[in-house]
């Protein structure tokens, strides 16, 4: 038997239907592909691929049970570890952690762990899996998560199953963090993918208590001295937009990569009128920055119904943060990239409204800091992008609400919790954080890495805590 | 779910709820302002909290019928519920004894500048409120205030009530007077905000503005609330709603809440039709 160099295709939807609906993009394999793309497996016994998983996932395990057609015993396998499958098979990028590992990669592509993944998950969901709660004393110890991320909701997900009492505490009107808020609907369906694997938590056992602020609603000392909580988890993310410090950032037209993004998931702005959040798109639109967020905020911008839209980036394609598939999916889409390019100022007309965005090409110098080489301005290369939207995507910082509200937990210069990377541990005693609140803006795996770190950390603290007071 | 527990109408347009929510009346504090949404598919309405009462667990809200997200608010009754009600957001008001506060409310801005000045004459201060309308209608909240304040001048535009006058004109002679004035809290308005910030500046009273911009979350997430506030942005939501009024760009706050006029109209209509249930979008 010979094997075969590439992963089998996922079908898409065409390019010119796609870039006119918010419908998913990708869809999924079918029961064929997904046998004939298992097949590809060599089961290796070392199993490197999962050595790249940071929840590690048994990937040759679930991988044989797809192939074997029993996909009840592929996804509880996964499930075993991943709360989230549906989403990870989704959003991770598997290409720079499990397919990296892949014995198959060496030679030619690796085996579509993240496409089986998503299969598995798919299925069960669509078949209607059967989830049974997992019942929890009334001695039981009761674990708060504050924000219901990826980070949280792992946490909520591994502690559940251990027995605890998990109470999830979200701000805002729905669950699911940065899954609603910020991955637009065509990447990650909002009700169908991640509402339905949050409400597989719930059926768990988990509560989900919403439009709660922590460090207003309840502070994090209340939640431990007054509500009876035995142990706090912060999964609060990466919240807080950056701007970029140019002129002509308050013109109308001008949007946070959140804002953006969160009128148009969140709330469901691309349903205006019926939903009533408007957002605003015009003709020719630049995004600035070249991460995923700015590719989501694209993409989003042309379904919207922009004429053009450009991705404005300092540095050269070479360096863009975003993943591959992602910049892929929006050249195919038709979105220009203006690379070597930094934005010096936003113009404005005397009403207020954006009316271009003026730049300056760079050239690539010596290497910074990170290893990529330094953005510089080339001489007299000045020129006006003409557009009349603008959306900032150059990053995030950590939201300061709980932070600064509570008692003795320990902030790094960039308003970051400091925790220890391998439990979670904060300067709190009882309290742990973990994604991107502390580690600054990443990825959703590595926030569910953090998260399933976190959980066993908490699991042995209560275990302690509990010893002590018997 | 959020029960309303009573609704008033104040004067044309403008309504008052008062709803059972527990946890936020337990935490409110003079100033803040609380995030709510009436269905599954209405926008966060950010209003500041008009007053509290811990021992009843309620809040109450007041608002203009300006927009169509209000108007559609205003059509809810007594028994309803609000889908999602979110608080207590923003910074409190900055209350201790310091002496003489005059207090300045214009229009529907008088309701959140009450329980400010409730709390600075409950802190032992010299409460001076000047209040002013369109006309005597659209006056709110008057006993409340007279209840709170040691003074209380009434202006209108059309003399309907009080002096004919903005709020601007007592305002000016009360600094002029002998009186030892130590802050100035003004909300109404953005325009009004602005010519009593400019009113007070050559006095160097200092005045505090609450500031109503176009908000999402309200939490700090998303940056639309943004305000420029001496040369610098902040974000309403988190490092306000109050700021200095002396350092406020008033201007671009104003452009900036223009921002959605023209998407008003168009959602007006389609909620108008749909109650009238002539709507044939098929989806709802």
């Amino acid at each position: 038997m010979s094997l075969l160099l590439t992963k089998h295709p996922m079908p898409e939807q065409e390019v010119t239907a796609r870039v006119e609906n918010f419908d998913e993009v990708t869809l999924g394999y079918t029961l064929e592909l997904a046998k004939a793309e298992a097949e590809r497996c060599l089961q290796c016994k070392t199993a490197p691929c999962r050595k790249g998983c940071p929840v590690e996932v048994d990937i040759p395990a679930f991988i044989k049970k797809v192939k074997a057609g029993d996909l009840d015993s592929a996804i509880a396998k996964i499930k075993e570890v991943n709360s989230l499958p549906a989403v990870c098979g989704r959003v991770c990028p598997q290409e720079e952690q499990c397919e990296k590992y892949c014995v198959l990669a060496k030679k030619g592509e690796a085996v579509g762990i993240g496409r089986l993944e998503r299969y598995a998950a798919d299925t069960a969901r669509n078949k209607g899996e059967a989830i049974t709660a997992i019942e929890c004393s009334a001695a039981a110890q009761k674990v708060a998560i504050i924000g219901s991320g990826p980070a949280g909701l792992t946490v909520a997900g591994d502690l559940a199953k251990k027995g605890y009492k998990v109470t999830v505490f979200e701000a805002l009107h729905l669950p699911g963090g940065v899954l609603m808020y910020g991955i637009p609907e065509f990447r990650l369906p909002k009700d169908e993918v991640v509402q339905a694997e949050i409400n597989n938590l719930r059926k768990l056992g988990v509560e989900i208590i919403v439009n709660a602020v922590i460090g207003s609603t309840f502070t994090v000392d209340e939640l431990m001295e007054k509500e009876g909580f035995d142990a706090v988890f912060i999964g609060t993310g990466a919240g807080l937009p950056h701007f970029m410090e140019i002129p002509g950032e308050n013109l109308n037209g001008v949007y946070s990569a959140n804002e953006f993004l969160t009128r148009c998931n969140l709330m469901k702005a691309y349903r205006f009128p019926q939903s009533a959040t408007p957002i605003h798109v015009g003709k020719r639109v630049a995004v600035v920055g070249g991460g995923n967020v700015a590719m989501d905020g694209a993409r989003t911008a042309l379904r919207l119904g922009a004429e053009q839209v450009s991705i404005v980036y300092r540095r050269s394609e070479k360096e863009l943060p975003a993943r591959l598939e992602e910049v892929h999916h929006a050249k195919e889409e038709g979105i220009e990239f203006q690379l070597l390019t930094a934005p010096t100022a936003v113009l404005g007309n005397v009403d207020g409204w954006v009316i271009g965005l003026q730049c300056v090409r760079m050239e690539l110098g010596e290497p910074d800091a990170s290893g990529r080489r330094r953005p510089v301005e080339a001489p007299n290369s000045e020129f006006v992008l003409d557009v009349d939207t603008v959306i900032i995507a150059i990053g995030q910082g950590p939201n300061p609400l709980v932070q600064s509200t509570t008692k003795g937990l320990k902030t790094n210069k960039k308003g970051n919790i400091i925790a220890d990377i391998d439990n979670g541990a904060t300067s709190k005693p009882g309290v742990f954080a973990g994604g991107d609140i502390v580690t600054g803006a990443a990825t959703v795996i590595l926030a569910m890495g953090a998260g399933k770190k976190a959980a066993a950390a908490i699991d042995t603290y209560l275990q302690g805590k509990k010893e002590c007071s018997l | 779910m959020y029960k309303i527990l009573l609704k008033q109408q104040l004067a044309p347009n403008v309504k008052l709820l008062e709803i059972e929510a527990p946890l936020i009346a337990r935490k409110a504090q003079p100033g803040q302002f609380v995030i709510l949404r009436m269905n599954e598919n209405g926008e966060r309405i950010p209003l500041t909290i008009a007053d509290f009462n811990r021992e009843t667990g309620t809040i109450t809200l007041l608002f203009q019928e300006v927009g169509a997200s209000t108007s559609e608010l205003g059509l809810l009754n007594t028994g309803e519920f609000l889908l999602d009600l979110v608080g207590p957001l923003g910074k409190a008001t900055h209350i201790e004894k310091i002496g003489t506060v005059v207090c300045v409310g214009g229009g529907i801005g008088i309701a959140p500048v009450y329980p400010i000045a409730r709390g600075m004459e409950e802190a032992g201060n010299e409460v001076i409120s000047i209040i002013g309308a369109r006309s005597k209608d659209i006056l709110i909240y008057e006993e409340k205030m007279a209840a709170v304040s040691n003074e209380l001048i009434i202006t209108t535009d059309d003399g309907s009530k009080g002096r004919k006058a903005l709020v601007t004109e007592p305002l000016k002679e009360l600094l002029d007077s002998d009186k030892r004035i130590r802050l100035v809290v003004a909300i109404g308005p953005v325009i009004m905000m602005k010519f009593v910030a400019e009113t007070t500046r050559p006095y160097g009273i200092p005045t505090i503005v609450s500031l109503n911009p176009i908000m999402v979350d309200g939490t700090g997430m998303c940056g639309g609330c943004r305000v420029l506030v001496g040369n610098e942005n902040k974000f309403a939501c988190v490092d306000g709603p109050e700021f200095d009024g002396h350092k406020v760009d008033f201007n671009v706050l104003m452009s900036r809440q223009r921002m959605y006029k023209l998407y008003e109209n168009e959602h007006s209509k389609y909620s108008a039709e749909k109650r009238e249930g002539v709507c044939k979008c098929h989806s709802c």
